[in-house]
């Protein structure tokens, strides 16, 4: 057959086109298992370490298993919802509902000394993908207790300071409640927070439109949790 | 004609020196200044080069006197997007962080200048034993850059190799402070320079009239 020949050409992309999508497909397939458990794993390291538990990848799991054995799920109005596993919920769909809808998960940690903190997820906007990370709070349901944060392509240096240990190290103490009770959440200030300041922490200089997004994040997330939050507050 | 003949080890040994994809072609820069501040993604970075090139030289050579000359390079270019996709789903599977720490630039393979050249100027014309080689050579000759100036950025701007500490805490106590610069990309463009000018230093055949 002539190799030039617009027929021939055709012929030969799309049978390579058909055996790459066979092998490539059957290869996802394979690793799927593998590459699912490594991104939970992963999931639970970060639950652990909004809880102050530093942990590696490895033993996350069972870490997670021995501090997190209640996992709940509520909605907007602070209702339990059952018969769904808190561990599968993905806030990247749940951000997309209206918030009535929202299946919103509480990891509960159960310290030795710590005693109990409830572990709840934020998912939004920064400036080029999304943010995402966990807060754990203390008994009373207002202050916070630790918190991490995690992004996908914010810039380096920049808006990605939001991961880094001086950033969340800040949000230790802070409180989403004022005095009377009502909803404050906390807030990234331009310039840098008052010490003083119970309901706000140090933005990222350089980083205005993550710092802007994650404070957004957290008003937002956190106020579906508000009436959770707000129910039988033990002091 | 034997595998490991005089002309077939000249094809290993050549981009490891004169015909050095980075520092003579000045070829795969982007990704030489990407996954460098860290020894250990500088080392997976290589060796998925590695498998990327070689398999790639490979198959294109095999299918050399089939592949239709007008669809060429996007024969090409299929060939190498899967095999890129192919690293990038084990690296997911078995080495996560890292996987993690190359993010995007195990996909921007695909655009390596180095594949494609190789691809063009070897495989097409090649038998799939030499081609094989060819592609093992070239990414030595990337990885040995990458990982050298990897060693001098990571020692010099986090005090490590390989993740362990190597300087020790008594040096930070009494003032010394990890260069920051030397995690910043910029940086890795200086050492490339200065291994570039070593080499032509050495080599006086190589500097251009």
């Amino acid at each position: 057959m002539n190799r030039n020949s617009n027929i021939y050409s055709i012929l030969y992309a799309s049978i390579m086109v058909i055996l790459v999508a066979g092998v490539l497909a059957g290869v996802s397939l394979l690793l799927k298992d593998r590459q699912n458990a490594n991104v939970e794993a992963e999931k639970m390291q970060s639950i652990l370490k909004a809880a102050n538990v530093e942990t590696t990848r490895d033993e996350a799991r069972k870490l997670y298993d021995e501090y997190f054995s209640e996992t709940f799920v509520v909605n907007n109005q602070g209702e339990p919802i059952t018969g769904i596993d808190a561990f599968k919920v993905n806030m990247s769909n749940e951000i997309k509902v209206q918030p009535n809808e929202r299946k919103l998960p509480v990891y509960v940690f159960h310290g030795k000394e710590e005693g109990k903190k409830y572990v709840v997820p934020i998912y939004g906007a920064g400036m080029w993908g999304p943010i995402w990370g966990f807060l754990a709070i203390d008994e009373n349901k207002s202050t916070i207790y630790g918190a991490t944060f995690d992004h996908a392509s914010e810039t380096p240096g920049l808006g990605a300071e939001i991961a880094t240990e001086w950033f969340q190290e800040q949000f230790k103490g802070k409180e989403i409640f004022d005095e009377n009770g009502n909803f404050q959440s906390i807030t990234l200030v331009k310039g840098g927070a008052d010490a003083s300041n119970k309901h706000g922490v140090d933005a990222v200089s350089g980083g205005t439109v993550t710092s802007r997004g994650l404070t957004e994040t957290l008003r937002k997330c956190l106020g579906d949790y508000e009436q959770f939050l707000k129910s039988e507050k033990t002091e | 004609m034997s595998i490991f003949s005089a002309n077939n080890m000249k094809l290993i040994t050549n981009p490891l020196g004169r015909q050095n994809p980075i520092t003579l072609q000045v070829l795969g820069i982007c990704s030489a200044l990407a996954v460098t501040s860290k020894v250990k993604p500088a080392f997976v970075m290589t060796l998925s080069v590695m498998a990327v090139l070689a398999f790639a030289n490979v198959i294109v050579s095999l299918l050399r006197n089939t592949i239709p000359s007008r669809i060429r390079i996007i024969v090409q270019l299929v060939v190498v997007a899967s095999l890129v996709i192919l690293v990038d789903q084990v690296l997911k599977a078995y080495v996560y962080d890292v996987s993690k720490q190359l993010s995007v630039f195990v996909g921007l393979i695909i655009t390596n200048c180095i594949i494609m050249g190789r691809l063009e100027a070897f495989a097409l014309g090649n038998k799939p034993g030499p081609a094989f080689l060819d592609g093992i050579g070239n990414a030595l000759g990337y990885g040995w850059i990458l990982i050298v100036v990897a060693i001098v950025r990571e020692f010099f701007g986090s005090g490590s190799l390989w993740g362990y500490k190597l300087i020790p805490e008594s040096f930070y106590e009494a003032g010394y402070m990890d260069n920051g610069l030397m995690i910043l990309p910029p940086m890795a463009l200086f050492i490339v320079g200065i291994i570039i000018w070593v080499q032509r230093t050495k080599d006086k055949e190589l500097i251009e009239e």
